[in-house]
């Protein structure tokens, strides 16, 4: 039987929202930025939330999707209308334990469908592409400095390069593994001296020493493998002197064709990198966030070769050991064809800005109006509460 | 920088080992256009498409056949299901290629090797150029019309498609690069071209009752469509709308590559390698930016290129990419809009755009003005180091680790041309490890000569000073390689 649901439901999980999680102590010391993490995983090339979290108590989806369905029915359903994508299985586990939450047609403000124009707004936190230089995530970085009255939080990118979400005024470092042999300590000495009179240079020169003396040998060589990939973010996140802000970027989402064993894969990939990430983390799991979140969805219906084009709302994902989990919090916009944005995708019915803004402040106890002013500057919506368990 | 260091290294790939710096500069530049080779012999005996894109694909869709049976009997189905997703990795990539037949393995090998060979010609090719800017042209209208091999099957034809599709065009017109490139064999893989068929197309008529019993749907793939105006043509603001996306998709569809099942065998080759299917074209007349188009064969797509070629966004969104490129990071508008007018009067010819570039004040500011990208900043140390041609492998694993192989950009807009994408602490560690291993295989002597003649008048005294300072001459020549002067043009 299908379930209709009112277009003004806030739907909640049917399973209990850890009841062991209420039970922790909530400790004074981890409300200060000092010990509280936050992890940013971009999916770039648009992932499909309806595949991610299939609405299958929506009587519209069978027409939509057909026979890519056949991958849900044994999958964990998120109260009754929502099911996971099977390859989520550690994830899935975060749900049942209340760890994890869903936003659901959720977009950007952004309502064209470029990639790239779409991760520049989602990235720069702006209300146009481009308008805007510097990352939000490194103005949060800039913002954790001031309302806590000491130095910005240590940050990094887990890539060669630095990302956009994490360019700005805030120093940010970047790490990935190399299988380049390291170069000589007189030689590394030498061209110390060398970029000294050069600010750039220099700037660049200390961060990578730094990151790099604290990844120690990490044994990997490039950063393909998803679960060695998330151990690695982990190490790097460890203690007084590891980053409290770190990104990674897993490509791979834009799936025009035979969209079915490629995007298990590419989730695959995303749940192996999530579970190690989270037990690497070990106790400081507890005061740790880990967001995720793609430039735009994809088209609700299947195209004429198996997969989807670009789109406009899809899914978000919010892990933590302080997450309010276990549920999915969506304003469900209904996959009737009238009902679909441009006769075509998934409407959007919260704005990603508010969720990431309301996420963050909760979770580094910010005001939640003055994290939204600026980190998605002009913006009128309100941000999203109760993401952090009280 | 000096005139004479600017057209070095602003417009080329530096000085090479053994080379005097040029006279006048902006002559040196344009004796370039007559310098360059579109077909050295190397390249001319790789350009030919493979003919093997069809071939992989037919292999693959009978792997995944296999996969399938053997997931349904519950064996194997993890241990293969790597090698189709993960041809680009690493370690994963070997595993999962020790768990395949021979045939599959020996496929898999071979389309990896072609791969290898074709970015060791392409450089060398730059290395040993005696025209390293109209090089430098080339790889930038490659990156434009972005293809990438993490896409199986597009491994055969990646290099030719620049071998094929760019080289010859770089100083020729515009409207013909972009034929050739956005309908080679590579591209229409890349970007699934090759599998999107008419809706209303004869194949798709005859077949709809067969594959709606069977629960599939074919037709339309609009991402070709909807690239070539953002990227290739227009530009994101360029004026488009989705019905226009959706009418250049429809005017796309039976261009394909051939030897893929069904389709294929009603294929007429085109130039390139490339093939077009009558039976899967979208019959009808289209309406493209405000025109329309006759029904017709492979001609229609091509006729709609043809103004896309012509049309004032695309002037605008070419001359702001090439300013970006040689002028810095934001240029300058009066460059941007020296490019615009010169395209716009030549109707694309890009000769006269490049000789308009070297003409222009804005390019010659004493800067620098650009952070050097990873593969630029390895030509540029290869050239100048003057060490042996290195094996294709290790170019192949070199490029990987300095974080910028061609033909893999992780989007169809190719890599960045900015310093914020380039500039970063792991990035420059990593010029520094290869740098010091790139000194030990190469002639280290006269290092503070060679330094002064590849930076003419503008080699700062803190780098001189370290290079005088160096323990030896290998050192020296690291150092160089990792200067300052060497990051940035």
């Amino acid at each position: 039987m299908l379930t209709r649901l009112d277009r003004r439901t806030l739907l909640a999980g049917s399973l209990a929202l850890g009841a062991s999680g209420l039970a922790l102590p909530r400790i004074a010391l981890a409300q200060g930025q000092g010990t509280h993490n936050l992890l940013f995983v971009l999916l770039r090339g648009a992932a499909d939330g309806m595949a991610m979290l299939a609405p299958v108590g929506d009587p519209g989806l069978a027409a939509l999707r057909g026979a890519s369905l056949d991958d849900y029915a044994n999958a964990p359903r998120i109260g009754s209308f929502f099911a996971l994508h099977p390859a989520f299985a550690e994830v899935g586990k975060a749900v049942e334990a209340g760890e994890a939450l869903f936003v659901h047609a959720a977009a950007t403000a952004y309502r064209e469908r470029s990639h790239f124009d779409g991760q520049n707004l989602l990235e720069t936190g702006g209300t146009a592409p481009y308008a805007t230089r510097d990352g939000w995530l490194n103005r949060l970085a800039g913002l954790l400095g001031e309302a806590h009255k000491g130095e910005a939080p240590r940050a990094l990118a887990v890539a060669p390069s630095v990302p956009l979400a994490l360019r700005g005024a805030a120093p940010v470092s970047s790490y990935a593994p190399s299988a380049l042999p390291d170069a000589s300590e007189d030689f590394m000495a030498r061209v110390g001296a060398l970029y000294e009179a050069d600010s750039e240079l220099a700037g660049l020169w200390s961060r990578a020493l730094e990151t790099r003396a604290m990844a120690g040998d990490d044994g990997l060589r490039n950063l393909r493998d998803a679960s060695a990939n998330g151990a690695l973010i982990a190490s790097l996140m460890q203690g007084k002197r590891g980053a409290r802000i770190a990104m990674i970027e897993i490509d791979g989402w834009d799936t025009h064709a035979n969209q079915r064993g490629t995007f298990a894969r590419q989730a695959r990939g995303l749940d192996a990198l999530l579970a190690a990430y989270k037990s690497g983390m070990g106790e400081a799991w507890r005061n740790t966030m880990v967001l995720v979140a793609t430039e735009f969805g994809r088209t609700a219906r299947l195209n004429g070769t198996g997969g989807t084009d670009h789109g406009t709302a899809s899914a978000a994902m919010i892990l933590g050991g302080g997450v309010r989990g276990g549920r999915v919090i969506a304003d469900w916009p209904g996959l009737a064809a009238g009902q679909l944005y441009e006769g075509r995708d998934l409407a959007p019915t919260t704005a990603l800005e508010s969720v990431l803004a309301g996420a963050l402040a909760e979770h580094f106890s910010l005001d939640p109006a003055r994290a939204l002013g600026r980190l998605f500057p002009g913006r009128a919506a309100t941000p999203l509460a109760g993401i952090v368990r009280a | 920088m000096s005139p004479v260091s600017i057209a070095l290294n602003r417009f080329g790939y530096g000085l090479a080992r053994g080379e005097q710096p040029p006279g006048d500069p902006q002559t040196y530049l344009l004796r370039q256009l007559d310098a360059y080779d579109p077909a050295p012999r190397t390249i001319a005996a790789r350009a030919g498409t493979r003919g093997k894109t069809g071939e992989m694909l037919e292999l693959l869709r009978s792997l995944r056949r296999e996969m399938q049976q053997a997931g349904k009997t519950g064996m194997g189905g993890t241990v293969m299901a790597g090698p189709m997703n993960d041809m680009a990795q690493d370690n994963p990539r070997a595993a999962a290629l020790a768990g395949l037949p021979p045939e599959y393995r020996a496929k898999f090998l071979e389309a990896r090797r072609v791969l290898i060979d074709d970015l060791a010609v392409r450089v060398n090719v730059a290395t040993a150029s005696p025209a390293p800017m109209v090089e430098r042209l080339v790889h930038f209208w490659s990156n434009h019309f972005s293809v990438s091999v993490g896409k199986p099957g597009t491994q055969f034809e990646a290099g030719p498609h620049e071998f094929a599709a760019i080289r010859p065009h770089v100083l020729g017109r515009f409207s013909d690069m972009l034929k050739a490139a956005a309908l080679h064999p590579a591209m229409l893989l890349y970007l699934d071209q090759f599998q999107s068929t008419g809706p209303g197309s004869p194949f798709q008529q005859r077949r709809g009752r067969r594959a709606a019993q069977a629960g599939r749907r074919g037709g339309l793939n609009e991402n070709l469509a909807r690239e070539i105006l953002e990227l290739h043509t227009l530009g994101v603001d360029g004026g488009y709308s989705q019905a226009d996306v959706t009418e250049l998709a429809r005017a796309l569809t039976g261009w394909t590559v051939p030897g893929i099942g069904r389709v294929g065998r009603f294929a007429e080759d085109q130039p390139n390698g490339a093939a077009f299917v009558a039976l899967a074209h979208e019959p009808g007349s289209r309406q493209i930016m405000g025109r329309r188009y006759a029904a017709g064969g492979p001609d229609q797509a091509l006729a709609v290129l043809d103004d896309l070629a012509a049309h004032p966004a695309t002037a605008r969104h070419i001359a702001s990419k090439l300013a970006r490129h040689f002028g810095g990071d934001t240029p300058p508008a009066s460059l941007v809009a020296r490019l615009e007018a010169d395209f716009l009067k030549t109707g694309g010819d890009l000769a006269s755009l490049t000789r308009t570039l070297i003409a222009a004040p804005e390019v010659w500011v004493p800067g620098p003005v650009k952070f050097r990208t990873p593969f630029e900043w390895f030509i540029a140390a290869a050239r100048l180091s003057g060490m042996d041609a290195l094996p294709p492998q290790r170019i192949a694993r070199v490029l990987n680790e300095l974080g910028q192989s061609p033909w893999r950009a992780p989007s169809p807009a190719g890599y960045d041309d900015i310093a914020a994408s380039w500039a970063a602490p792991d990035v420059l560690l990593r010029r520094v490890e290869l740098a010091e291993r790139m000194a030990q295989g190469a002639p280290a002597e006269d290092v503070l000569a060679r330094a002064e003649a590849a930076f003419p008048d503008a080699l700062s005294d803190t780098t001189r000073t370290m290079l005088k300072r160096a323990e030896s001459g290998r050192q020296a020549l690291a150092l160089l390689l990792v200067s300052p002067e060497m990051m940035r043009r």
